[in-house]
């Protein structure tokens, strides 16, 4: 079993009023410093054999990810050591 | 004439949107999204609500839907489609209309009785209406932020394919106060506000909504 990670983001000029009410939120934490903070999605695929990197790469374009609002990238997984 | 109304897992406003048909004289028939057959309707109307629970994006597993395999070949050959909120969702995630609808600028839920700017007649869903009309009709929703790349945006003006705007206040800082979009041929039509809840004075805040279908009525020779 492969795993594919596709990491889904919010393309750069969207306005990300999630990420905002998240940076909005770390001055309670005491946390300074933090210029901003978007949030994305990570999906986790596993193959049962070996990982079809183009298959991984339509699935995210196609459904995963909508390309009008957000980047995307495909990865293998690389099994802990 | 027959419209459809879609319900999908998670619609909410299928049975106002067929009540909405009826009241304006139309017969209204429910399709189901895992049936792929029309039955035969002459326009069809997505719904609000949250399909498939608004998993992954509003619209995104909605467009895949059986259903909807059907209603993207119907709607480019000329079927009306109308999607109202999650309906309007769905429509852009399957492409037949342009940009997207996310997040709420402020994050919050916003139900309210909306002011519109109804600005194109030019569609199978207004044509009974008269360019610069004033509209009230409700908007409930979290996330319909129209939003789309400026040559869009510009595309859709010079086009006069925006069909309404917000008027006194944008609901949800949708780009250029859009409140709804149609297609370049005029008989697919996207709105975030929800004409089918303005169809009564007992419980909307007008009847304005009642032009929409109407109209798709008008289009085929039934009704005023």
């Amino acid at each position: 079993m492969t795993r594919v990670v596709v990491d889904v983001m919010l393309k750069p000029e969207i306005l990300d009023p999630q990420g905002q009410a998240v940076a909005d939120a770390l001055p309670r934490l005491g946390v300074s410093g933090i210029e901003s903070v978007r949030v994305g999605k990570r999906i986790e695929i596993e193959f049962s054999g070996a990982p079809d990197l183009d298959q991984a790469r339509e699935i995210a374009d196609r459904l995963l990810a909508n390309p009008v609002i957000e980047d995307y990238t495909v990865r293998v997984e690389e099994p802990a050591a | 004439m027959k419209i459809g109304v879609v319900t999908f897992p998670g619609s909410l406003d299928d049975g106002d949107a067929r009540r909405a048909v009826r009241l304006a004289g139309g017969t209204d028939v429910a399709l189901w999204h895992a049936d792929a057959d029309l039955h035969g309707v002459d326009a069809v109307v997505l719904p609000g609500g949250f399909s498939y629970g608004d998993y992954l994006r509003c619209g995104a597993i909605a467009r895949f839907a059986p259903v909807m395999q059907s209603i993207v070949l119907a709607a480019r050959a000329g079927l009306p489609v109308l999607g109202i909120c999650n309906g309007f969702q769905i429509l852009c995630e399957a492409h037949l209309l342009p940009g997207a609808l996310v997040r709420n600028a402020h994050l919050h839920f916003r139900t309210r009785d909306q002011r519109l700017r109804l600005l194109s007649t030019k569609s199978a869903w207004t044509s009974e209406f008269v360019e610069d009309q004033e509209l009230v009709v409700p908007v409930k929703n979290g996330e319909g932020r129209y939003v789309a790349d400026e040559q869009t945006l510009d595309l859709l003006e010079a086009e006069g394919r925006v069909v309404a705007r917000y008027l006194g206040g944008n609901p949800n800082g949708s780009m250029r106060d859009i409140a709804a979009i149609r297609n370049e041929a005029g008989n697919v039509v996207g709105m975030m506000p929800h004409p089918e809840h303005a169809v009564e004075q007992l419980t909307g805040p007008s009847t304005d909504g009642l032009g929409f279908f109407a109209s798709v009525l008008a289009g085929a020779g039934v009704g005023s």
